[in-house]
């Protein structure tokens, strides 16, 4: 047993993800071998009969995320992981738990991409994350830890929020973050919101009408249409989840923006460049959706220069476009395809900024 | 009075959404009625497809949920084993199973869920309107084979039964039709038998029923059900297919055939040590 609580371990991200599940409460995994996230599988193999919950090693991560499907209608709390292209696979079931509004949570450790890319940490899935990934109209909160602590409080918090808006949730990190190693202290876990009854589970329907759940609406044309605009007034509750960071951004005259692992290599950066007296802040969202527009909206409004960086060709920067008005003041730093930029590297770019 | 036929309780009064001559009103109430005489209906939870039978949920009495296409055994997977006392069934069309799910139900059977599935095979893609199935017989037109099913082309009709008995974990493996009352009767003892074993716990059982779909093949009712007897069952025998609990197989058995695996499997590693 892995016993964290209340004293500092040393543990990689991908098992501390799938400890901070048990704690809080999850007791239904399903996975499929894929690098950089295989500790979670594993370590979930013998954790999870530990812990009295069920463990299944999928035949595909399309089965991993219908088990997921599966076990959420049953009131169980259920997680799966994959990196992307395993992420990809299990788009089919994030829209249908969308549709059918079952809670679970789904972790992607990035690796680079598209097709089979590579095992290295990337930030290339944030388009797929937050706009959508699987089909038809449907939103779901995106978390993205920086550190493992946070990780380890993202995974707890994100079974609170699937729970509370009977949404797929997912946690979106990377191989860099998985396969690292720092010295962490479990929280207990104790759900921060006030968490509806489960009324809707299917367990039989002993002394009561029977339970459907369905995501299937054509009986007439117009029912469909009143599912979504209900589905959309919960997207719009869910917006108040919105989190971010900010880091020495009371002044600062050049807004660095990044997110995950990206965000903590920018606040070595911000360092460097106050070291330098260069006057350097970050935005860092914590939440990639719901995104927090209307703060970095302010801070590009007092900012000189805006510096997205992210491990892609560019994806949050579109968001960051659409709410900092001035657009010219953006510019873009990416390093796609598994490769990660250095603080030192940040630092130069601002300090090009900086002339 | 006595009343000596009614509706079963696992079936709501509901019109259903199918074709005239369609065998899938006849497979519903078979397993109602075998749902209600297991005393089961409170504890059971379906899982209907993607296809013809997408609306189970509207005709059945108990819990149902819907699943993506082809993935009913993973969600039925993940429900037995959270509420392991409950009854889960999938009822699946050859679509459903025997095309986009074939991954699904040969790794649910390999694992030896304890869950019951029932296979509608009616040789083509009912609900979008006639498609090639896997199971469409040679030669035999659809929408999408419109001079025939060319097998060099199209592959040969599959026969999914045959195929999951060579599973280990699968159990219980039967092929039924419910063309006539005799074959209905038939048809229920054998579903029931495999709700039966889910009761005791023997493991993954599963009946395959061939079901007239007049609208789509073109035929009359009638000459639907003459095309189950005359083509179907020529290349989809009936019968039990594999029944490995069938005979009650002895603790005895059982053991010394784990002692013969052993003593291969030994042999296996004292081969391979030198």
């Amino acid at each position: 047993m892995t016993t964290g609580i209340n004293k500092k371990i040393l543990i990689n991200g991908n098992e501390a993800i799938a400890e901070a599940a048990i704690l809080a409460g999850c007791r239904f995994y399903a996975g499929y071998p894929i690098t950089p996230q295989n500790q979670i599988p594993e370590y979930m193999s013998w954790r999870m009969p530990e812990a009295g919950g069920v463990f299944i090693q999928a035949e595909s991560e399309l089965a991993a995320i219908n088990m997921v499907f599966g076990a959420s209608l049953t009131g169980t709390r259920a997680m799966t992981s994959s990196s992307s292209p395993g992420i990809s696979l299990k788009q089919e079931g994030i829209s249908y738990m969308a549709g059918c509004e079952l809670p679970g949570v789904i972790v992607n450790m990035q690796r680079g991409g598209p097709g089979l890319g590579n095992i290295q940490g990337s930030q290339a899935d944030y388009f797929q994350a937050t706009k959508g990934g699987g089909h038809g109209d449907y939103k779901m909160p995106v978390l993205a830890p920086s550190t493992i602590p946070e990780a380890i409080e993202h995974v707890m918090d994100a079974f609170d929020l699937a729970d509370k808006y009977r949404t797929p949730v997912m946690i979106l990190s990377d191989g860099i973050l998985g396969q690292m190693m720092e010295a962490v202290e479990f929280p207990e876990y104790r759900p921060k919101m006030k968490l509806p009854k489960k009324d809707w589970i299917l367990d039989g329907a002993k002394g009561r009408a029977p339970r459907s759940i369905f995501s299937l609406m054509m009986q007439n044309p117009t029912i469909l249409e009143k599912h979504n605009w209900k589905l959309s007034e919960k997207f719009k509750k869910m917006e108040v989840e919105v989190r971010h960071e900010t880091y020495h951004t009371e002044d600062a005259e050049i807004l660095i923006c990044a997110y995950g692992i990206m965000g903590r290599i920018c606040k070595g950066a911000v360092d460097m460049a106050r070291k330098a007296d260069i006057k350097a802040g970050l935005f860092r969202p914590v939440t990639v959706w719901p995104f927090a527009s209307d703060i970095v909206s302010e801070l590009g409004k007092k900012a000189k220069k805006v510096l997205v960086v992210e491990l892609n060709l560019g994806q949050m920067v579109e968001d960051i476009r659409l709410a900092v008005e001035d657009n010219k003041k953006i510019s873009f730093h990416g390093r796609p395809g598994g490769a990660v930029a250095t603080k030192e590297e940040v630092f130069e770019k601002i300090k090009e900024l900086a002339k | 009075m006595k009343v000596v036929y009614k509706r079963p309780e696992s079936l709501k009064e509901a019109a259903n959404s199918y074709c005239p001559g369609c065998g899938h009103g006849l497979v519903h109430r078979i397993v109602a009625e075998v749902i209600d005489e297991l005393d089961v209906r409170e504890k059971t939870i379906g899982i209907a497809p993607v296809g013809c039978a997408v609306f189970a949920y509207d005709y059945f009495n108990f819990d149902v949920t819907e699943a993506p296409h082809g993935r009913p055994p993973a969600v039925a997977t993940a429900i037995k084993r959270c509420l392991p006392d409950r009854i889960v069934f999938t009822y699946q069309g050859d679509g459903d199973l025997a095309s986009i799910g074939t991954n699904e139900i040969i790794h649910a059977a390999n694992r030896g869920e304890n869950i019951t599935v029932i296979f509608i095979n009616n040789a083509n893609y009912g609900m979008t309107g006639g498609q090639m199935a896997p199971t469409t017989l040679a030669g035999m037109k659809t929408t999408t084979t419109q001079s025939g099913r060319d097998v060099k082309v199209a592959g040969y009709p599959l026969r999914v039964s045959e195929l999951l008995s060579s599973i280990e974990g699968a159990v219980y493996i039967e092929r039924v039709t419910v063309i006539d009352p005799a074959n209905v009767i038939k048809a229920k003892k054998a579903i029931k038998k495999a709700f039966q074993n889910q009761i005791d716990k023997v493991g993954f059982s599963f009946v395959e029923v061939l079901s007239p779909c007049p609208i789509n093949w073109g035929l009359k009712p009638l000459d639907a059900l003459k095309f189950v007897k005359e083509k179907m069952m020529d290349y989809y025998k009936l019968g039990v297919i594999k029944d490995s609990n069938g005979s009650k197989e002895s603790k005895y058995s059982r053991q010394s055939k784990r002692r013969k695996e052993r003593n291969i499997e030994n042999e296996f590693i004292s081969a391979i040590s030198f």
